[in-house]
């Protein structure tokens, strides 16, 4: 316990120094932006910006970017009660009880209860990280190939069990992107792969913030200017200090959501493929549930607003417990922060706490800092962001699309990286339309190198035997978990399927 | 298009997609099973995850047939009469941005980009439309080429050439 006080101290000291403190603003600020920016969330900051980091040191890269990712899940808020369209499908409950309130001239309460949530739901998860990751972390020490592959597995059947979406279309998404991280040459052969029309430029592989930046930037701004058309109507908000100072007696009248949102935040956070949309909804549901007064929920219940903000901060954070401490992202936002690191030089994994200390505890300290930045950012500056959000679409789609090409080009120098990236982007766009999700391609294109080379490792170190993965306890049960969360829906279906055969 | 169509274009298209990539594999000769006492061989992992794309296609498309998805239900228009106007525009913009970076250079490409998303489709005054044209290249050029040490794309030669004159004025200030 001690070795974890002392680590945190140095953390949070390396988070005031200045280059750092200057990152959590400018991340703040940032996140704050897309996240408030209808269809723009944390995912295509992160991805978007990505390449602007190579600036600075991993340390403050990483800080820039979770500070984004934690202002981005309070920027959500802002659209989704003054416009009625969510920031990001992370603030999409968020819309349920939060725009009856701004119909009700109550817009202001609504965004004080969200920053105030989401403050708590941060300062809760943070709280819950510092205990949980080092442990963990110890005990991911003694994962061989094996576990890692199984892991692997199983965060791939977490998106086909619990995803929620169409299930050939999320199995089809998975594989595509692993298909796709195999382009190039094979790491263990070294023969080139998947080398399309005889073009050399394939051998380098397809790197995943291509695939990423197109899917993130390109099909997601696509997909905005179509749902949007360019036009938005916004409620006013009238905001004094007389009122702030008001509404904070309301505290007590979310209070209850708030903490359900901050823990269930948390632990549905830190499973990959749930992340922060499905946290915020359940968490919704189960405010609803637990209330006196249910009925009140979707015509203006501050706590309705209060439950899903808290969950979506304590899931951001909670997503980035697998990503440090195993290496396996809990969200498409992390799944990017990781191959960030890649980029970066270090090995995400356990390791990471042995290896580099100072870039873990910076991070964990920097988001203590961050939730505090964040909260004081927003509650100042929400007059300022409601401004921001009538700004034209035909200003921000150029600068978006601008930043989405030269980052590529930053990222590996070749205009052929930015002609996949539209080409990408256009396909991501289309497919989505048609209820394919995107996301599983992304974490896949991040862990799908890892784990190919993780399986042949464990296979030729067994010498081809296969059952290397059955044979250790950690790894065996990783691959039941995994085979029970994949035939979960065909067991739900047939549960249902019994039920209403009974009922006839 | 209705979005029914367009559910069964995409499976079939997915579908071919797949099969395409388990033919590279197969063609590029690279082993596909087992390699005794070693493991999968090098084209393992693509080809039997292709099959596996395929497979799922495959799925999606059985499902079309049997009305499982509420895509394959549904008869609105794929992409709207407004939406294809908006989102063609942007898609022609980003190729000819793309095609212009290569030919007159990042910077060219960028002015015009600019001033056809702010002026033509946006109908924004000239204060704002100078505004962007100007700041942004200069946006960039500080923070890709000064901060970040990258060289972006300058077109060809003669284009290159011309651009020089201000990275040599550069160089004569600062260093």
């Amino acid at each position: 316990m001690d070795i974890i006080f002392t680590s945190l101290g140095a953390g949070l000291l390396q988070a005031f120094e200045p280059l750092n403190l200057f990152m959590i603003f400018a991340g703040c600020l940032a996140g704050l932006f897309v996240g408030c920016m209808p269809g723009l969330g944390s995912v295509n900051g992160v991805a978007i910006l990505l390449p602007i980091t190579f600036l600075v040191p991993p340390t403050a890269a990483i800080i820039f970017l979770a500070a984004l990712y934690y202002g981005a899940m309070y920027g959500g808020a802002i659209s989704s009660i003054t416009l009625g369209i969510p920031g990001a499908s992370t603030a999409v409950a968020t819309v349920f009880d939060g725009r009856p309130m701004a119909q009700q001239g109550k817009a202001d309460k609504a965004l004080m209860a969200a920053a105030v949530a989401s403050f708590i739901g941060g300062t809760v998860s943070v709280i819950l990280f510092t205990l949980f990751a080092p442990p963990l972390a110890a005990f991911a020490l003694k994962f061989g190939p094996q576990e890692e592959f199984a892991l692997m597995v199983l965060a791939f059947a977490t998106f086909i069990g619990l995803g929620g979406d169409d299930i050939p279309k999320t199995i089809f998404s998975i594989l595509l992107g692993l298909v796709l991280a195999a382009v190039g040459f094979d790491i263990i052969s070294g023969q080139p792969r998947l080398i399309f029309f005889d073009m050399v430029e394939f051998q380098r592989g397809i790197g995943f913030l291509v695939l990423a930046i197109g899917i993130y930037g390109i099909g997601e701004m696509l997909w905005t200017l179509e749902s949007t058309n360019g036009q938005i109507a916004m409620h006013k908000v009238k905001v004094t200090w007389a009122r702030i100072q008001a509404n904070f007696g309301d505290i007590k009248h979310y209070i209850n959501s708030t903490w359900l949102g901050s823990f269930l935040g948390f632990f549905v956070g830190t499973l990959p493929a749930a992340g922060a949309t499905p946290a915020s909804l359940m968490s919704y549901g189960l405010s609803k549930t637990f209330s006196k007064d249910p009925d009140s929920y979707g015509k203006g219940n501050i706590a309705g607003v209060a439950a899903p903000e808290a969950a979506n901060n304590a899931a951001s954070t909670g997503s980035m417990l697998p990503m440090i401490t195993l290496g396996i992202p809990g969200s498409p936002t992390t799944a990017i922060l990781l191959g960030g690191m890649v980029i970066w030089g270090l090995r995400p994994g356990p390791l990471l706490f042995t290896e580099s200390p100072d870039f873990v505890w910076g991070l964990i300290g920097s988001m203590y800092v961050a939730n505090f930045v964040t909260v004081l950012l927003n509650i100042a500056m929400i007059p300022l962001f409601i401004r921001v959000l009538a700004m034209p679409f035909s200003i921000l789609t150029p600068i978006i699309f601008v930043l989405c090409v030269l980052g590529v080009y930053a990222t590996t120098d070749r205009m052929f990286d930015t002609w996949i990236m539209l080409l990408i982007g256009i396909a991501g766009y289309l497919l989505r339309k048609l209820n394919y999700p995107v996301a599983p391609a992304v974490l896949a294109i991040v862990l799908g190198p890892l784990a190919e080379r993780s399986m042949r490792q464990s296979l030729i170190g067994s010498q081809g035997d296969v059952m290397t993965f059955f044979e250790r306890p950690i790894s065996l049960t990783c691959l039941i978990l995994a085979f029970a969360l994949m035939s979960y829906p065909l067991v739900l279906k047939y549960m249902r399927k019994r039920k209403a055969g009974a009922g006839t | 298009m209705t979005v029914r169509t367009a559910e069964l274009l995409m499976g079939i298209a997915t579908l071919l997609v797949s099969l395409g990539l388990m033919l590279n594999v197969y063609l590029d000769g690279l082993t596909i099973g087992w390699v005794e006492g070693r493991g999968p061989g090098a084209g393992m992992w693509p080809f039997w995850l292709s099959l596996g794309m395929a497979l799922a296609s495959l799925a999606t498309i059985l499902r079309w047939f049997m009305g499982a998805t509420p895509e394959s239900r549904s008869t609105d228009p794929y992409i709207s009469q407004e939406t294809i106007f908006i989102v063609g525009v942007s898609v022609v913009a980003l190729f000819a941005f793309l095609l212009l970076m290569t030919i007159i250079g990042t910077y060219l490409a960028l002015v015009l980009f600019m001033f056809f998303y702010v002026r033509i489709i946006g109908r924004h005054g000239w204060a704002m439309t100078t505004a962007l044209v100007i700041g942004t290249p200069v946006f960039v050029y500080l923070l890709f080429e000064v901060a970040l040490t990258k060289y972006l794309p300058k077109g060809w030669p003669i284009f290159e050439e011309g651009f020089l004159v201000i990275d040599n004025l550069r160089y004569e200030w600062f260093y």
